[in-house]
Order: structure tokens, then C-alpha cells, then sequence
């Protein structure tokens, strides 16, 4: 084939693109996954029956603001990382914050807490329930955000398998926030945080396989 | 920024318009750099610059099926450059050589050069057509190659307008697939 022909043929009846698709269907994704992380943790474990409780409805607030943020700043990124070149323009830097804003508000409750409480305050009741659910919770969001980047370019498959996995188990994270009722800041910032970087190195490694064009 | 990226981001935003003639010139601009970037690139590696003309032609066909990804407020270099060098590492792996190490940072090299010799890849679009499904193939012959408008095609192939755009899309998207197939076989 000669490649004036192929230019030729690529360049007849041009249609005219929409150049913000990227990021429409990046979004839906993103909401579809929140709809089914919510959904799956109504349905199957149901929301935590205790919210009368002292001082529950500050750390279900605080378990949401950061999972939230985690969706916030990955899904900003992952529509860059989605483009052709956009791995350039997410800096790792920048989506650790909100794990370090929460690694500091534990660390300062730790600190004003009696060394007694810390093993408590730390292992929580079911550490183990919410390592393993917030993977599994995130399992159907990851899989809507890589149909969507799939439909997209990206170059740096395991940055954007990577992304994928974060903003899913983000997005999981705001489901088992509704049911989880380990109240203590460094319970979050270890399980809630060690859980949802487990998703985002799933991604990373799924992502060369699930994401080539 | 050099006169290249602008007068090419040009050309490429008219495109995205729906201005055909800028496409073409835009494709056709790009093609020579592309053309020189690969030949470099190859030899290089020590690999043979006839396979640069197949490279050429993958990139613009991704350049083409994937402009919807190009945000204009961005640089059009390094979008081009971040295609052009994925389809070579990914031809590098589909055709078994060792990686070779391509650098991340080179994005200005790429519209330094041109190479504006036209020339043939070893694809054969025909056969390639012969394998895509019916309606993509049909609304690809009616608007791509015969010139059809979209709703001369539509009444012809009996199809909706939108059905003829979508399969000329989804049409091209599997050519690409296609061409990357057939360097693994």
C-alpha cells in the first residue's frame, strides 16, 4: 500500500471530533463505578447498623473524604494518562497526598492517645475484612474504568493500569466506608490506604495485558 | 515553539473541525517526519529501514483513529511523538526483536527531520479490506476510498448515516488491529 493512498483514504469525508470524549467517557466510567461499589456494598454487607454511636458519623465522614479525595485526584490523572504523552503530566508526587494527609492525622491521634490504646487503635475488629473487601468491591469499578481507557490511547500502560486501579479502589473504598466500623484514624490510614495501593499495583500489573492498542 | 508544531497543531485543529484538505496536508506533513523519524530510529538499532514505510503507515492510521485523544490546549509534538513511539516499541515487540531502548525525552527530534520520498509499505490494503466484516468494509469503499458523503453512503449501503460513521470508525480501528496481527504471524 502506498502511503499517499493511505492518506488519501484517511483523509476523505473528514468527520469533525470531540476532543473532550476522553474525559466524558473516563467520567461515566468513573460514576458507573461508584454505582456498583455502592450498590455491591448495600446489597451484600449492608451499611453499619451503629451510626448512633459517639462520634460515628465523623469517622464515616472522614473514611468518605478519603476515599473521595483519592477518586478526586486519580480520575484528574487518569484522564491525562489515558492520552497519548499524558504519563508526562502525573507526577507520582501528587497522588500520594492524600495518603500522607492521612498517615498524619493518624499519626497525631496516636500521639494524643495512651500507648495502651495504640494496638487497638491500629489492628482495629476487622482489618482483615477490609483488606480483602475493598479489592473485591473494586473488581467491577476497575473493570468499567479500563473499558473506558481502553477506548482511549494511552502510552504508559502500567502508569495507566496503575491510575485504574487507584481511582477503582478509591471507589470501592467509598462503598465500604458505609458499612466498616473500625472508628480510628490510623485503622484508616493503614488498611483503608494499604488496600486501595494493593489495587493500584493490581492495575499496574494488569495494565500492560488489558490496556494495548 | 518551533513553526513546525505550530503550523502543524493548525492543520491538525482544522482536521478536528472537519476540515479534510487540512487533514490530508496534515497527514501528508507529518508523514515525511515520521518517515525520518523511523528511519533514524531503525537504523540505529540496527534494524532495516524498509520497515520504516509499515511503521509510517501504523502511526498515521493511530494518529488518525485515535485525534479524538489530542487536547488542543495542549503541544501537538508531544502527543505525536508519545504515538510514534509506542507503535515502535510495540512493532519492536510484535516482531520479536530485542527491546531496544527508545528515549522518552527526544519529542523535539521528531519534526526536525522530514523525508518526504513517498513510498510503499508491505501491507496490502486490499487483502487487509478483504478480511474486515461486511458493513465496515462497504462503508469504508463507499466514504473513504470512493468519496461517497455520508448520506450518499447510507442510502446506498441501506444503512442509517450514523450506522455508516460508526462502522467506518470501528472499520478503521480494525485495520490497525489487523496490521498489528499480521507482523505477528
Amino acid at each position: 500500500m502506498r502511503t499517499d493512498d493511505l492518506i488519501a483514504m484517511l483523509g476523505t469525508n473528514v468527520e469533525p471530533v470531540n476532543h473532550r470524549r476522553v474525559a466524558q467517557t473516563v467520567s461515566s466510567a468513573i460514576a458507573i463505578g461508584a454505582a456498583t461499589s455502592l450498590g455491591l456494598t448495600l446489597v451484600a454487607s449492608g451499611v453499619r447498623t451503629d451510626l448512633n454511636a459517639v462520634g460515628a458519623w465523623t469517622f464515616l465522614a472522614v473514611k468518605l473524604g478519603f476515599a473521595v479525595a483519592i477518586v478526586a485526584v486519580g480520575s484528574v490523572h487518569l484522564v491525562r494518562a489515558a492520552r497519548p504523552g499524558g504519563e508526562r503530566k502525573t507526577p507520582i508526587s501528587i497522588l500520594t497526598l492524600p495518603f500522607i494527609a492521612m498517615m498524619v492525622l493518624a499519626a497525631i491521634s496516636i500521639a494524643y492517645a495512651p500507648s495502651s490504646h495504640w494496638s487497638r487503635m491500629v489492628v482495629g475488629d476487622q482489618w482483615l475484612e477490609c483488606l480483602v473487601s475493598i479489592p473485591v468491591i473494586a473488581v467491577m469499578p476497575f473493570a468499567a474504568v479500563v473499558w473506558a481507557v481502553r477506548r482511549s490511547a494511552p502510552t504508559s500502560l502500567e502508569r495507566a493500569g496503575a491510575l485504574a486501579g487507584l481511582v477503582a479502589g478509591g471507589l470501592s473504598a467509598v462503598g465500604y466506608a458505609l458499612h466498616c466500623t473500625d472508628d480510628s484514624l490510623p485503622f484508616v490510614a493503614l488498611w483503608y490506604g494499604a488496600a486501595v495501593a494493593l489495587c493500584a499495583l493490581a492495575g499496574a500489573i494488569l495494565g500492560p495485558r488489558l490496556l494495548r492498542w | 515553539m518551533t513553526s513546525d508544531e505550530v503550523a502543524l497543531k493548525a492543520l491538525m485543529i482544522a482536521g478536528l473541525e472537519g476540515d479534510s484538505a487540512a487533514h490530508r496536508m496534515f497527514l501528508q506533513r507529518l508523514s515525511g517526519q515520521l518517515r525520518a523519524f523511523y528511519k533514524g530510529k531503525l537504523l540505529r538499532i540496527g534494524r532495516s529501514a524498509a520497515e520504516a514505510e509499515d511503521l509510517v503507515q501504523e502511526a498515521l492510521v493511530a494518529v488518525h483513529i485515535q485525534r479524538d485523544t489530542y487536547d488542543p490546549a495542549e503541544l501537538l509534538t508531544p502527543w505525536v511523538y508519545a504515538i510514534a513511539r509506542y507503535k515502535l516499541i510495540d512493532h519492536l515487540r510484535r516482531t520479536r526483536a530485542s527491546l531496544a531502548h527508545v528515549p522518552i525525552d527526544d519529542a523535539k527530534g521528531l519534526l526536525a527531520e522530514d523525508d518526504l520520498v513517498a513510498a510503499e509499505s508491505a501491507y496490502d490494503l486490499e487483502k487487509l479490506m478483504a478480511k474486515l466484516p461486511q458493513k465496515m468494509r462497504v462503508a469504508i469503499q463507499c466514504v473513504k476510498l470512493e468519496g461517497l458523503s455520508v448520506a450518499e453512503a447510507a442510502g446506498k449501503c441501506g444503512m442509517s448515516e450514523s450506522a455508516v460513521k460508526v462502522n467506518v470508525h470501528r472499520g478503521l480501528r480494525a485495520l490497525a488491529a489487523l496490521i498489528a496481527r499480521e507482523k505477528e504471524t
